[in-house]
């Protein structure tokens, strides 16, 4: 962001290359030129940037931690970490798919094709997939169905099956659903029509596995559709992965700021959502 | 060409810029090149295991942040075994970082830490969020001296004492340090806070209490360091808010030697990089040939007769 008084030393997308001293170096602070940005909903904005090509090393699941305008007269102290939606590497472009709810998402929303993003990143540890699966599900309700894109495309890549459960209040926040119709087959559930329910999203889950078409969960933004899929997962020997959230302050390890529970044979014990996820195995995962 | 190296005690800095203890670790190399720095800071540890306090751990405040971490180790052991090899990756010199409740588990962590391959040890008698009241050695000056003495006795490696802001006289601590054989001060941890949510009715932070840092605490912890470098003798590291070059300048001009940056980091993850580059550029356009010149030089003239002052031009 152009206008940053605080001291920083980033990557300008398109003006330098001087980061190619440092290319051993995973992540950068990098300042992204907004292509497009607009609402999808009422409560949800698509933000397209041209991206560094670090950060198009991106894979999914990762995050970056963004320096968000502030929407108001005060200043935001802290980044914002957000998940990638969409991986465009023929064009050069992260796209992002988020809600706005605070302070840092309302700064954001106030960005316009041409200003600079200031993001930091690739960050994080994202999904695997292991090419021997022959089909997935993945499971996402609210903003967690952006997380989910591009393991999404990775998988259609590598010509594994999607099956992709789309979880929202009704059919205006179902985002993104023609995505993932590339990917591979969409459900919906909606709470205005009762399917959203656990108990229905359960037999949707016992229908793909009896059709063999869940050799792996995926799932992201609730933590009813995540116990749901733990379950499932545990009861049929499925393995699954959960990206999780949680606040965080520098996005890179050393704040310990943003811990989650876990239980490893019995033993609980925090981790670094940053850091060490924020994709986990959904086994050891304990929830939010 | 500056001379950017800085001198604390027998230890010299290639540069006076190192991250904050709990502000870094070597997961950084992910956006930096860590040999850049003048000294590497590891985080805290204790003893034993700490699974430090519950969520939410951070907030934003106006003027920076207030956290309440909890010192989360593994344990000495395993720094020892692992942290410390991974530490020595990389070419600046090694500060560890120890705390502990009593003088007698201080004492022997300091024993056990002088046998390792650290460069400097950092005593941080300080840490407002360990103890849930807030309280630590270095709110008093008899239990500062108490304990520096007793770790003193125990180790030959440079000693940095991590002063608290909390203290009600740090002037008092600052030189109770320094006579228990302090090689060097670090002035200061965190402003001991606590920021209420107006929707819950609730603390903002899961440990109730936390440790103000940022930019907004800054004029308070200049003022400390320079009372501090007019009190002691030993080289006074400045530490508390440093958001760009200026600051950095500031404290040394307050009698800092070299500087630790922190919330920064959590915010611009290069931007200690950029302080460096930009503190000797600032040295070269003020005409200062060697960085450490400016250590202490703030002109300190007796007020003026407050008639005469107010009778001349604004600036």
């Amino acid at each position: 962001m152009i206008g940053e008084p605080f001291a920083s030393n980033p990557f300008i997308v398109g003006e330098s290359e001087a980061a190619a001293a440092l290319q051993h170096i995973p992540a950068e602070e990098s300042l992204c030129p907004v292509v497009s940005h607009d609402w999808v909903n009422s409560e949800y904005k698509h933000l397209v940037v041209e991206a560094s090509r670090k950060a198009l090393s991106v894979t999914p699941g990762q995050f970056f931690n963004l320096l968000c305008p502030s929407p108001d007269v005060g200043e935001l102290f802290f980044r914002r970490p957000q998940s990638v939606y969409r991986i465009d590497r023929d064009r050069g472009r992260i796209e992002f798919l988020y809600k706005c709810v605070g302070r840092g998402t309302r700064g954001l929303a106030t960005l316009k094709k041409g200003d600079d993003l200031n993001m930091v990143g690739p960050l994080g540890v994202g999904f695997k997939l292991d090419p021997a699966w022959r089909h997935i599900v993945v499971l996402g309700r609210g903003v967690g169905i952006a997380t989910l894109g591009p393991i999404s495309q990775l998988a259609r890549e590598a010509h594994v099956g999607v099956t992709a459960i789309l979880s929202a209040r009704n059919a205006d926040f179902v985002m993104a659903d023609g995505f993932f119709r590339e990917a591979g087959d969409v459900v919906t559930v909606l709470d205005t029509d009762g399917t959203s329910a656990v108990e229905n999203v359960e037999k949707i889950l016992q229908h793909l596995i009896a059709q063999k078409r869940a050799d792996a969960f995926f799932t992201c933004g609730s933590n009813r559709l995540f116990q749901l899929m733990k379950r499932s997962g545990k009861a049929n020997g499925i393995p699954g992965q959960v990206a999780m959230e949680q606040v965080m302050a520098c996005g890179l390890g050393p704040c310990y700021v943003c811990v989650r529970t876990f239980e490893i044979n019995g033993r609980k014990e925090l981790r670094r959502v940053c850091i060490e996820g924020p994709v986990f195995d959904m086994q050891e995962a304990v929830g939010w | 060409m500056v001379d950017m190296t800085v001198k604390i005690g027998a230890v010299t800095l290639k540069n006076p810029v190192m991250p904050a203890s709990g502000c870094f670790s070597t997961d950084l190399a992910q956006v930096m090149d860590l040999n850049r720095l003048g000294a590497l800071v590891a985080k805290t540890v204790s003893r034993e295991y700490r699974a430090g306090n519950p969520p939410p751990r951070a907030a934003e405040v106006e003027g920076g942040m207030i956290n309440s971490i909890g010192l989360p180790t593994k344990g000495i052991d395993y720094f020892f075994e692992h942290q410390v090899p991974d530490y020595k990756r990389f070419t600046p010199p090694l500060v560890g970082s120890i705390s502990a409740t009593t003088i007698e588990d201080f004492e022997a962590m300091a024993r056990d830490v002088a046998k390792s391959a650290i460069d400097v040890l950092e005593v941080n008698i300080s840490c407002p969020t360990r103890d849930p009241k807030g309280g630590n050695f270095a709110l008093h000056e008899e239990h500062t001296y108490n304990v520096v003495k007793l770790i003193r006795a125990t180790t030959d490696k440079p000693m940095w004492v991590k002063l608290s802001p909390n203290a009600g006289d740090i002037v008092a601590v600052a030189k109770a340090a320094e006579r228990a054989g302090a090689d060097a001060l670090v002035v200061a941890n965190t402003i001991l806070g606590l920021k209420i949510n107006t929707d819950t009715f609730r603390p903002a932070i899961g440990n109730k209490f936390g440790g103000l840092s940022g930019p907004g605490i800054k004029p308070i912890i200049v003022r400390m360091v320079y009372q501090c470098a007019k009190a002691v003798k030993i080289p006074i590291i400045g530490c508390g808010g440093i958001v760009k070059v200026e600051d950095a300048v500031e404290y040394m001009l307050a009698g800092a030697s070299a500087v630790m940056i922190g919330y920064l980091t959590f915010r611009n993850p290069t931007g200690m990089i950029a302080i460096i580059e930009g503190l000797e550029e600032w040295c070269v356009r003020r005409g200062f040939a060697r960085v450490a010149d400016l250590t202490g030089t703030m002109i300190d003239d007796p007020p003026m007769e407050t008639f005469a002052a107010a009778a001349m031009p604004i600036g």
